[in-house]
């Protein structure tokens, strides 16, 4: 009986649905190894699955990688939760990675942390234009966001890579400078935790920073007014307008913070210490792409989304980890996006679950005649 | 060779919760229009699904001309010539009517289709009930009566000949109710049987040989059509005595509330003037009623009053302030209460629970919201204290969806929320559309109550009955003007029609 009462919990359901479309999704990814490389396999599998958590240095890795996955994730879904999609989040983390490497090359006069702190900004401000576009676009003109976002990304891409040549090129490594150490987030310490031997982690403060913007933004949507009115043009606009609410001032501003969110996400990847530039690459950058399946994952609720981003940087730890067994990066590639790619049927499964919890509840008080068609 | 056609014995369809059908018996003779009437949520719906294979009773058989069946699914009824016209149309709106018509069924020769067999068959059937159809017009570009008669050529073509129709004529005008009755009394005479599932109690008197009532999932019983009264009906439909007419004094009258000044609205795409130069006033303590055949420029009228569209000339007086260019947050916070006529698209937020619903206008208000936090306590309390106040009933009190509810109790939220609000002027359009006599009389009375608190209501009906009962004065609107101002003692049914037909005239105010 109390079980029962546990399952038919909405957040229970969910929570089970995500761990058994994980679970799936890895059985499958585990034949693919077999099918490739039938004696490693056993191996392989066990370096993806406990790759993330088979040192502290791979842990603090996790928390790294996850970093920009839950900023692009909570772009994407706090958009969703206002009823657009933004699959604009690659063009936004673009242009705020260009913004803070810009102002953590060029602004050393600025101390330490507020320097950092003036790039996160310029990260924030840089993402939100990029979503004020397509945000005024579809308000004004009713034009689709998903043409316009997907518009911005390449626009994004071809401009950061244009101003990085002229402003800030490092022409030794092919990408841009790397900004100054006085705007690298502060390593709290993560880099005695998260350690190898004597090789640190990259992880640092950004992992808190995601996760409080994370805790921000489901305040903002659970508990606000302005939440309340940008979840109601999401669910109907019509109703919304109707209710008093400028629905064309929700979408542009729904859009703004959407690439806020994602640009910042695009800061915290460059500006964390890991020694590297802006690669200059003509496509729009995968993180910002990753994010969808990370809202997806975790139905857009931003606590969600936490937990899903560290999940998928947890795959690409393991995934990293299974080259030292042997396996190629394709290889690799492919058993992530099985994973994840089960892990988007967790709303079918999250339904399966909640017509076992009607039936249980109903089958519990009689018998039911099976064969309900519906 | 049983007597019945179609026989539903002692049917029981429980869900979680709730028992939709409680030992329900349905006999329907050969050739026979039989009515099943019920209020909201009695259970009609779900009697009809187990009878159409979406849903399977507990308990109860069907037989067909007395041998026992087992519907398991849609196509089980198909195949025993029980065909449904569902409430909301489901037509592919990018296909001609003859391809809808022929969807599922095709007759092909080598994997092509054989359109010219198809069409003959249509055109005979529509010829032989009198079905008018244009078998090459696009479902989107037809009205809403053709849609109907593609669904009932749909169930023809399939040699169907127990045809359900659900609520038929909640989407119709009145002009197309008569001619659907009539294409209905054709199909019985040519030996159909019909199950007829409706509310109103006109159409049952007019259509139907015997009526079926149902009342909260139970059985009430079956009766001759003739022998009973439409009192009657209602009183075993709802269970208490029903007025079917609106007790009301004569109105007093004060100041000018809302007053319009040639307003004018103009369609975007087609250019005309759907709105053309409306001045009308609605005084404290009356109720207005703007009556017209739909799609004459009430709905424009009503949404360039309340801000949801702009108007292209002419002004808007609330309470002696010009409110013609303010926002709609604006209006509603000055006076203005607006009961919607789509319920769906405006009224609501579907995905919202009742309680969010129940604050839709008023959520920033201190008492919900404090410092940009909105207070779920107060919601919830103001939400509960709605709830008892109208008698709004859900599955999950303030929590519910408002996607879950039924039309009738989703309406009754409406109409809590926007005479709570306390507005000095109330616009409600069509407020008791597709509601069952109880949720009427409610709305009705909720609705003179606030007039005689000395409100100012502007009422816009497409029922004729609604007009004649509930309004103090009747502006008729014809191609977006104003062609009569009318005092409802005075003036007859007969007559307003003819001003809502156009084919008369008279100086409006």
């Amino acid at each position: 009986m109390k079980n029962n009462s546990l399952l038919a919990r909405d957040g229970v359901q969910k929570a089970l649905a995500s761990v058994i479309a994980i679970f799936i999704g890895m059985l499958v990814g585990f034949a693919i190894l077999l099918i490739s490389n039938p004696a490693r396999a056993v191996e392989g599998f066990i370096e993806i699955v406990i790759g993330g958590v088979s040192s502290r240095k791979n842990i603090g890795q996790v928390l790294f990688y996850a970093t920009p996955l839950i900023m692009t994730g909570l772009s994407v879904g706090f958009a969703k939760k206002t009823g657009l999609f933004n699959i604009g989040a690659p063009g936004q983390y673009m242009v705020g990675a260009f913004a803070a490497v810009l102002v953590g090359v060029k602004c050393t006069f600025l101390p330490p942390i507020l320097h950092c702190l003036v790039a996160l900004i310029a990260a924030g401000l840089a993402g939100a234009v990029w979503g004020v576009v397509p945000g005024a676009l579809k308000a004004c003109f009713g034009i689709n966001e998903v043409i316009s976002c997907i518009m911005m990304n390449y626009i994004g891409a071809s401009t950061s890579n244009l101003l990085i040549r002229r402003m800030i090129f490092d022409k030794a490594r092919n990408q841009s400078l790397r900004p100054a150490d006085s705007a690298v987030l502060p390593k709290l310490g993560f880099d005695k935790l998260f350690v190898d031997g004597a090789t640190p982690s990259s992880a640092n403060a950004g992992i808190l920073v995601a996760v409080l913007l994370g805790v921000l933004t489901w305040v903002l949507l659970e508990k606000t007014q302005f939440g309340f009115e940008l979840k109601a043009c999401g669910f109907n606009r019509d109703a919304a307008k109707y209710a008093g609410i400028s629905e064309k001032r929700s979408i542009v501003l729904a859009m703004v913070i959407a690439g806020a969110l994602a640009g910042i996400g695009g800061g915290l990847m460059l500006l964390a210490g890991a020694g590297t530039g802006i690669a200059i690459t003509d496509t729009p950058a995968a993180e910002g792409f990753n994010g969808i399946p990370v809202a997806l994952l975790g139905m857009s609720n931003p606590i969600a989304i936490i937990f899903t981003g560290i999940f998928m940087a947890y795959l690409t730890v393991g995934g990293l980890s299974m080259q030292s067994v042997g396996f190629v990066p394709q290889i690799i590639d492919i058993i992530s996006a099985v994973i994840i790619y089960f892990a988007a049927f967790v709303l079918f499964f999250s339904q399966l679950m909640s017509k076992l919890a009607k039936h249980k509840e109903t089958s519990g008080a009689k018998t039911e005649k099976g064969g309900d068609g519906q | 060779m049983s007597e019945y056609i179609i026989e539903m014995n002692h049917i029981t369809k429980e869900f979680p919760g709730i028992i939709a059908n409680d030992d329900i018996t349905l006999q329907l003779k050969k050739g026979e229009i039989h009515a099943l009437l019920g209020e909201n949520g009695a259970g009609k719906s779900t009697l009809m699904s187990v009878l159409f294979g979406l849903y399977q009773p507990e308990k109860g058989v069907i037989k067909k001309n007395g041998e026992e069946v087992k519907i398991k699914d849609p196509n089980d009824a198909n195949a025993l010539g029980i065909g449904m016209v569902h409430q909301h149309f489901k037509l592919v709106h990018n296909f001609t009517v003859l391809q809808n018509i022929i969807l599922g069924v095709e007759t092909t020769r080598g994997g092509f289709l054989k359109m010219d067999d198809a069409r003959r068959k249509v055109m005979e059937l529509s010829q032989q009930y009198g079905l008018r159809v244009d078998p090459d017009a696009l479902i989107e570009n037809i009205t809403v009566g053709m849609q109907q008669r593609v669904e009932i050529l749909k169930m023809l073509y399939r040699n169907n000949e127990i045809l359900i129709f659900d609520e038929p004529t909640a989407v119709l005008t009145p002009q197309e109710i008569d001619e659907l009755i009539k294409i209905m009394k054709g199909l019985a005479a040519e030996g159909k049987s019909i199950l007829f599932i409706t509310h109103k109690l006109n159409e049952i008197k007019e259509a139907a040989d015997r009526v079926t009532v149902l009342r909260k999932g139970k059985y009430i019983g079956t009766v001759d059509v003739a022998g009973v009264t439409k009192e009657q009906m209602s009183e075993m439909m709802v269970g208490r005595k029903v007025e079917l007419n609106v007790e009301k004094g004569p109105a007093s009258p004060g100041d000018v509330v809302l007053e319009t000044q040639g307003l004018t609205v103009i369609n975007k795409d087609h250019g005309k003037k759907v709105v053309n130069g409306v001045s009308l006033q609605v005084r404290k303590g009356e109720i207005v009623c703007v009556a017209g055949i739909d799609g004459n420029g009430q709905s424009e009228l009503v949404q360039a009053i309340t801000g949801l569209i702009k108007a292209d000339a002419g002004t808007i007086r609330l309470q002696g302030e010009d409110v013609s260019h303010t926002s709609i947050r604006h209006r509603n916070t000055h006076g203005m209460g607006h009961i919607p006529e789509d319920r769906h698209k405006h009224g609501l937020v579907l995905d919202y629970p009742l309680a969010y619903n129940l604050v839709l206008q008023s959520y920033f208000e201190p008492a919900f919201c404090r410092g940009g936090f909105l207070q779920y306590n107060s919601i919830y309390q103001y939400a509960e204290k709605l709830i008892g106040q109208y008698d709004i009933r859900s599955g999950q009190g303030a929590k519910t969806a408002a996607r879950s509810m039924s039309g009738g109790n989703q309406q009754k939220a409406i109409v809590a929320r926007e005479i709570d609000r306390n507005p000095e002027l109330l616009i409600a359009v069509q407020p008791t559309r597709g509601l069952d006599v109880g949720a009427i009389e409610y709305i009705h009375r909720q609705i003179v109550a606030e007039r005689d608190r000395g409100k100012g209501i502007l009422l816009v009906s497409l029922e004729l009955d609604e007009v004649m009962n509930l309004s103090d004065r009747i502006l008729v609107i014809y191609e977006g003007e104003l062609v009569a101002d009318l005092n409802p003692n005075e003036t007859t049914v007969q007559e307003l029609g003819l001003y809502m037909a156009g084919s008369k005239r008279k100086e409006a105010v």
